[in-house]
This record gives structure tokens, sequence and C-alpha cells, in this order.
């Protein structure tokens, strides 16, 4: 890294600080006009939610859509309360493991695109494998885990942190390799460390793309959770989804999908605002 | 500070670059120095080495008696474009040498560096909410809040417009007057050279040379309107004829 430093010095010139100053600008803008919602707005919003609920409601009503094809909305909702008490262990389980299986995939990924961008030779040799993670399903090794680990959580886990960690591997990647010669330059002139260099300069730097990556490798993380519990799992959301509708009881089916949309837009929610609290300086 | 028999090669894509060819001159304490030259010169590769960020090939470079070899704390450096660190507000920006040093802020130094170059009450703004020429400025006190005695200039304003850039050599004259730092100023423009300097380095390109060294001998403190008066522009005239007869 130090000789590459080094000897490419003279040649970078005014071009990657001119690049970023274009981009900042753009940030700015976006980042104004997504702030105070009008009461019109808000207005509106709702009343969208409410025609395209109610509109469903009135619509299967009207052309006697049978519930085992698809209950309405009122239906699903009643089924979310009246089950509630025997979907939210479900629940539980399916958080849980995508928390630990997501944390596992995504130290591990952190670390090794923190530390692979460094040697561009080894990043060259191990690019492949990641690419092969990332394209292959993991959902399809689930059966091979089941056998070695059985019908518990370790296999899901697994498969979780598979999913999630290249994903979130490969965007950090990318994110670390955007090195800026002058702002490295910059922190050695006042003495950094190459560990302080690390923290100060490329952390943040890489920032909003490992904030990508983690929004990315958790929503993987959670279609994998899901898929793990329907192909081999005695619990969770995925196992319920499973369980209702080979019992035909489709209100009850639809709850527990409405639960899993509502975990993956929370984490879409959660990154899009540790996004603006943490890389807001580049939209 | 001291450059004795510089020379630099570097590996490029293109081939082995011969960037500073047995480049020798000597600061003396307290001087406004521009080195002045073509782009492609070498006088960024030197700048960057007397900063202690790159290794020379052959030659030494000293500041006192002491050899730099890595970055020195009493030699300071400002870069193109400000440089400044877009995810830090001004003040965290200013704070950058400290927090790498590991030591408290001189708030009473940084306050006062802000009250003088006119951007107090901008601490918690962000850089892109600056112009280019608050950046610029904001980078300037970044680097005299660790008091250095030696500053390192590189092209600072070459990307400023040429009002701002007035303004910007106008300010930077002054502050070297008020702290008496040695500075080391990179220009490609030889009336920005002739305006700031004591001494002008003129370089050519290919390998870099030092190719003559020009006193500047107009009174201080000079003023924007220096620059249209007959000497001025005689100076100007005299050194486009030095490097236009290395072309030829």
């Amino acid at each position: 890294m130090d000789s590459q430093l080094r000897d490419q010095i003279p040649t970078f010139g005014a071009k990657p600080g001119a690049a970023g100053g274009a981009s900042l600008s753009g940030g700015l803008t976006s980042l104004t006009s997504g702030g105070g919602r009008s009461a019109f707005e808000t207005f509106i919003i709702i009343l969208v939610a409410v025609v395209i609920i109610g509109g469903t409601e009135l619509l299967l009503g009207i052309f006697q859509v049978p519930q085992y094809i698809m209950p309405k909305p009122s239906q699903i909702g009643m089924a979310l309360i009246t089950e509630w008490k025997f979907i939210w262990p479900h629940l539980v389980v399916t958080i849980c493991e995508l928390l630990i299986g997501f944390a596992i995939g995504a130290s591990i990924g952190f670390v090794l695109a923190a530390v692979i961008t460094q040697f561009p030779f080894a990043e060259k040799i191990v690019t492949p494998y990641i690419l092969l993670l990332v394209t292959t399903p993991m959902l399809a090794l689930v059966p091979l885990l089941v056998l070695r680990f059985g019908f518990g959580w370790e296999p899901r886990i697994i498969a979780v942190a598979l999913a999630s960690g290249p994903m979130v591997m490969i965007n950090s990647a990318t994110g670390f390799r955007r090195v800026d010669l002058a702002k490295i330059a910059l922190a050695r002139s006042f003495g950094a460390s190459t560990f302080q260099i690390f923290t100060k300069i490329r952390i943040p730097m890489a920032m909003p793309m490992i904030i990508v990556g983690l929004m990315v490798g958790s929503i993987f993380g959670l279609l994998t959770t899901v898929g793990a519990e329907m192909v081999g799992g005695a619990e969770g959301l995925g196992n319920r989804l499973n369980y209702y509708s080979s019992m035909i009881r489709m209100p009850q089916f639809f709850a527990v999908i409405t639960l899993l949309a509502i975990i993956g837009i929370s984490i879409y929610v959660f990154f899009f605002w540790v996004g603006k609290k943490w890389a807001n300086w580049e939209a | 500070m001291v450059v004795e028999g510089a020379s630099k090669f570097y590996q490029a894509r293109s081939g082995v670059v011969h960037a500073l060819d047995n480049v020798s001159l000597e600061v003396r304490e307290g001087e406004f120095l521009c080195i002045l030259g073509p782009s492609g010169c070498g006088k960024s590769t030197l700048l960057w080495s007397m900063a202690g960020l790159h290794g020379l090939s052959a030659g030494r470079i000293r500041l006192g008696q002491e050899p730099i070899l890595k970055p020195h704390p009493e030699i300071a450096m400002i870069f193109q474009e400000a440089n400044l660190l877009p995810w830090r507000n001004l003040e965290k920006n200013i704070e950058l040498p400290f927090e790498l040093k590991r030591i408290p802020p001189d708030t009473a130094r940084i306050n006062a560096l802000l009250q003088r170059v006119g951007l107090k009450g901008f601490e918690t703004k962000m850089p892109r909410e600056l112009s280019g020429g608050m950046q610029q400025r904001a980078s300037i006190v970044r680097s005299l809040a660790v008091n250095p005695s030696v500053l390192l200039m590189d092209e600072p304003f070459g990307a400023l417009d040429a009002f701002t850039r007035d303004e910007m050599n106008l300010l930077i004259q002054e502050i070297w007057m008020e702290t008496q730092k040695t500075i080391i100023f990179i220009t490609h423009s030889i009336v920005e050279a002739l305006f700031l300097a004591d001494r002008i380095v003129v370089m050519s390109a290919r390998p870099g040379r030092t190719q003559e060294i020009v006193d500047v001998d107009l009174p201080r403190p000079r003023g924007v309107d220096v620059q249209s008066t007959p000497e001025f522009i005689e100076r100007v005239n005299a050194i486009k004829a030095m490097i236009d007869h290395r072309k030829a």
C-alpha cells in the first residue's frame, strides 16, 4: 500500500477531488428536499392507503372471492389479532435467527472487506468465491445443513450468515476501494498511523456503501431465514406459512405474510435512517 | 529548510517517469518562496517530498539539521482543493490534526484563526455548505491551528475563480506577514507567484529541474493593483521569456 501510494501520488492531480465535489453538491439538494412533509401530503398518503385497502375489501366482497383464494383485509386483520398468541413465539424465533445470522455474517463480511481491499492480489483470488456465495441461493444448502445439524436453529443461522455476509462484503469492499489519496496524504501529513487512517479516513469514506451492504444483506438474510424455516424448520414464521397453507387457513397465512412485510420494511427504514445519520454527506 | 540534489523516479503505467532531476534549493527562514513551473514539472512531487509524504530516489531534504523522511510536526501541508473531510463539519475538520496527534484542540488559537479568516459562526457547517474560498480558508486554519513553522502549499487556489483567488492571495500575504511562517507555495500562475513571493524558483519540465531563481523586490504589503503596474508586467514578461526560451 505504502509503495503504491508513494508512486502514484504525482499523477492523481485534481481529478478525484473534482469528482467528489460534483456528487456532494447533488447530495445537498436531495437532503433538503427530503425534509418537512406538509399536512396536505400526509392527507394524500393516508387517503391512498385507505382507498387501496378499502377497495380491496370491497372488490373481494363484490366478486365473492372465496376466502381460501384471497381473504379480505379485515379477515387478515382479525386473524392477526386472534392468532397473535400462537404466532408471536414464531415471530421471536424468526427475528432471533435473523439477528444472530446477520450479525455473524455481517461482521465476517465487513472484516473480510476491510482486509482484502488492502491486498489487491488477494482480492483477485477471493472475489470469484464471494461471487459464488452471492449468486448461489443459500436456501439450497439448508437440506444439507439439516442432515448435519438437525432441525434446530443452527442450519438456519448458518444459511442466513452465508446469505447476508457476502452481500455486506461486496458492498463494503466497493466502499473501501474508493480511496482518496489526497485525504490519506492529509492524515499522514499530520502524523496519522495506519490504524488512524483506517478509522478516521477509510471507514467514514466507505460508510455509505457499508450501510447499503448492511441493508441489502439484512433483506437477503430475511428471505433466507423464512425460506430456511419453510424448508427445514419446526418453528419460525416460515414454518407457520407451511402450516397455515396446508390447513388452508388463508387469513392466518396472510397475517404471517403481513408480519414478514412489516419486518422487511422496518429493516429498510432502519438502515435508511442510519444512512441519513451517518452518511448524509453523500446522497 | 534545505533540499540537496533531489531526484525522483517513479513507475507509471507508461514506464519510468523521471520527475525530479538533481534539484537543490535553500529556503530561508520566514521567507515566502514560490515554486513556479508548467504542469508535470515535478513541483508537486518536490513539495510532497518536502512534506515527508514520499521519498526521493536520490538526494536529501533537511529541516535545520533534521532529515525529512516522514511527516514532521513543524511542517504542515495545504492541499489543492481544500481537501476537507466531507463527513465532518468545519469544527471537526479543523480539530482533525489534534485528534490524530492525540492532544486536546487549542480552542483559543482555533477561534482566533477562524475570526481572522472570517469563518467565525460557520463551525457547524458541513464542507458542502461552504464556498470553495471558504473551504480553502478552513483548510488554512486547519494547518495553522497546530502552529507549524513551515507551511507547504500545493496550488491551493488553482480551483478557485479569479476574484476569490485574488482575495485568497491577499489573505495569505497578510497571514504570512502576521505569523512570520516560512511558506513554500506551488503555482503555475506567474502573476500569482510574483504577487506573493520573496523569491521564485522557476522549474522546467521532464525531468523537473530548477531553472532559475528570481528575487522579487516589490514592496509589501502588495495590493491587487500592483498587478497592473508596468514594473509588475515587465517582470511577468521576463519570467515568461525564461519559460518560453526553455521550450524552444
